[in-house]
């Protein structure tokens, strides 16, 4: 009779895991098919060659938002990448436990888990407003800004990961410590270091907020990087809530590439990171 | 670490050294900045309003009166409600992807939920626009209303774009965040827990209710506390659906303002000194709120990680 109620109680709490789980996962098909539907009939050869056309005509693209995309996160990647893999090196093999690495760490995490929007914030009243004009380059520090805790926690994971005998082996050959680590422990991490890089471009390449006061956003081809600077995010975001149909239909298309995109990296991250394992 | 131990350096081993030390304090360094600038230029406005910017209900720019509390509410009521959707939903997951799940359900279900976190938050903005406000409007604010239409909350004509359809927008945002730091402290729970409860004759149930649980309890609090520190600072898709109007109303159907939605649309039309010292004034009590939220959860998930008994993990 007890054992009764018990196995009906384990049963129906199973249940309702699996069920939420089931419900958690709704609104991923329910994104992902919106936006492959609407995309792809708003997608054309037009939207990765052509500049946006004024409101209501049809037949314009993306091609500008797409090209400042890629810049802007490669200025990112330019000062996050090495910032960040150099001070995880820092924090796992030169000083794990002094009061200056809990420190760091303890900012990196602060960093992690502030809004992005306060990043576009710092980042007009320190950059855009002493040079005086909104720009890509802002835009890329802004990035930069995101991307530097986030690899500096993954290259962390990763080098954690690397039992120390390896370090003490280098040693014993009498290999210098610096050495050490350029040729043998950062070659032996790298894969798993180049995902969590790979995995920090997706996040900050879907970053609107940190832009729309750094870069602003441009109709036209930048001339240069200190120019005003559009962006798929930002572009989908003017796009959407704008009130012409043709501009809704363009935003779904942006959205479908920028998706595409953030899929694409975080799958071949993964994959790069399955086939170390094996 | 054997600290003792001097290595052979030479001038490359110093300069590396020197090199990855510069890029640690670097981040330190970064994280005082941010605080520093936004104080700066918050400043102006903190002196002229104090705390009345707080408590204030009226945001009229053209009148040169800045009070936040529209936003600090609109902000409250949707973090809450993303919540109370995704705390026990997230902790589900978790649940199901470590106790229950074989191996392959597991990569593939825990992909999927990692992919959630994935899509860029202007795209559940957008989709908010043209697929979730729509629905709401004409499927379920009026059943709620119809049903609950007694409580407050669920009064009023049906918009859409509200108090709901953010929290409801924040709480799919948030749900892979929770259900990834329970993953993570429930996966430091030790096997033997588990066994010596199965041992005793526990089912499934009893065993994660009294072996699991109870072990990961402050960490879920901890991810639960980064949950609500997204969703506090969550801006794009927010704005999208919130509605953007500085008004205080009990509905949750109601148009509404968030603390960073109001600085995402103003800031670039912030057309005197004071009107942007206090968008900027804004942003500081969120990243204020933020830092707290942080380091609190971080010392919970910490708490968990370590484990009572000191164990090998982390």
């Amino acid at each position: 009779m007890n054992d009764r109620l018990r196995n009906y109680r384990n049963w129906m709490m199973l249940s309702i895991f699996t069920i939420a789980t089931f419900i958690a996962l709704i609104p991923l098909f329910g994104v992902l098919s919106y936006v492959v539907k609407n995309g792809i009939s708003a997608l054309s050869l037009q939207f990765f060659t052509n500049l946006p056309k004024a409101m209501g005509l049809s037949g314009g693209g993306m091609a500008n938002a797409i090209v400042g995309t890629l810049i802007m996160v490669f200025i990112a990647s330019l000062i996050g990448i090495p910032i960040g893999i150099l001070a995880a090196i820092y924090l796992t093999e030169y000083d794990r436990h002094s009061w200056l690495s809990v420190g760091v760490r303890f900012a990196t995490d602060v960093l992690t888990g502030i809004p992005s929007i306060i990043v576009g914030i710092v980042i007009y009243t320190a950059v855009v407003l002493k040079m005086g004009n909104f720009s890509a380059l802002a835009g890329g520090f802004a990035l930069s800004i995101i991307m530097i805790p986030l690899i500096i926690r993954s290259t962390e994971e990763m080098l954690k990961l690397i039992s120390h005998s390896i370090r003490e082996a280098g040693y014993a050959l009498g290999i210098s410590k610096g050495k050490t680590i350029l040729r043998i422990i950062l070659p032996t991490a790298a894969k798993g270091i180049i995902t969590g890089a790979m995995l920090a471009v997706a996040r900050v390449a879907g970053e609107t907020a940190p832009l729309l006061f750094t870069a602003l956003g441009n109709q036209y081809w930048a001339h240069s990087l200190n120019e005003p600077m559009a962006s798929l995010p930002v572009q989908i975001f003017q796009y959407a809530t704008s009130p012409y149909k043709e501009w809704h239909q363009q935003a779904w298309a942006g959205s479908l590439v920028l998706i595409s995109l953030v899929i694409i990296l975080n799958l071949s991250a993964r994959f790069a990171f399955r086939s170390r394992s094996n | 670490m054997s600290k003792k131990i001097k290595y052979k350096t030479s001038f490359g081993d110093q300069l590396m050294w020197i090199l990855t030390l510069l890029m640690a304090i670097s981040v330190l360094v970064l994280m005082v900045w941010m605080g520093w600038q936004m104080y700066h230029s918050a400043r102006p406005s903190i002196q002229r309003f104090g705390f009345s910017f707080i408590i204030g209900r009226v945001w009229d720019p053209v009148k040169e009166q800045f009070g936040a509390l529209p936003f600090i509410y609109g902000t409250i009521v949707t973090s809450l409600i993303a919540l109370l959707l995704a705390a026990p939903i997230g902790l589900s997951v978790a649940i199901f992807l470590n106790e229950m799940a074989l191996s392959k359900v597991r990569t593939v279900i825990g992909f999927l939920v990692e992919m959630l976190a994935a899509i860029p938050s202007v795209v559940y903005g957008l989709w908010g626009i043209f697929v979730l406000a729509p629905w709401l409007r004409e499927t379920v604010e009026p059943g709620l209303a119809k049903w609950l239409g007694f409580i407050p909350f669920f009064k009023g004509s049906p918009v859409g774009f509200g108090m709901l359809a953010g929290g409801l927008i924040l709480a799919i945002m948030i749900l892979p965040t929770i259900a990834a730091i329970s993953r993570e402290v429930m996966a430091a729970v030790p096997n033997m827990q588990r066994e010596a409860a199965l041992a005793l004759g526990a089912t499934k149930w009893e065993m994660i209710r009294l072996a699991v649980l109870p072990y990961a309890k402050s960490g879920i609090m901890g991810g639960v506390m980064l949950g609500l520190g997204r969703a506090l600072g969550e801006t794009m898709a927010v704005t999208m659906v919130i509605g953007n109007r500085p008004d205080i109303l009990l509905s949750l159907f109601a148009p509404a303002y968030s603390m960073a939605a109001v600085i995402a649309n103003e800031f670039t039309e912030a057309t005197y000194d004071l009107y942007l010292s206090a968008l900027v004034e804004i942003g500081l009590i969120l990243f204020g709120i933020t830092l707290i939220l942080n380091v609190f959860a971080r010392l919970l998930i910490w708490s968990v990680a370590k484990g009572p008994k000191g164990g090998s993990l982390v």
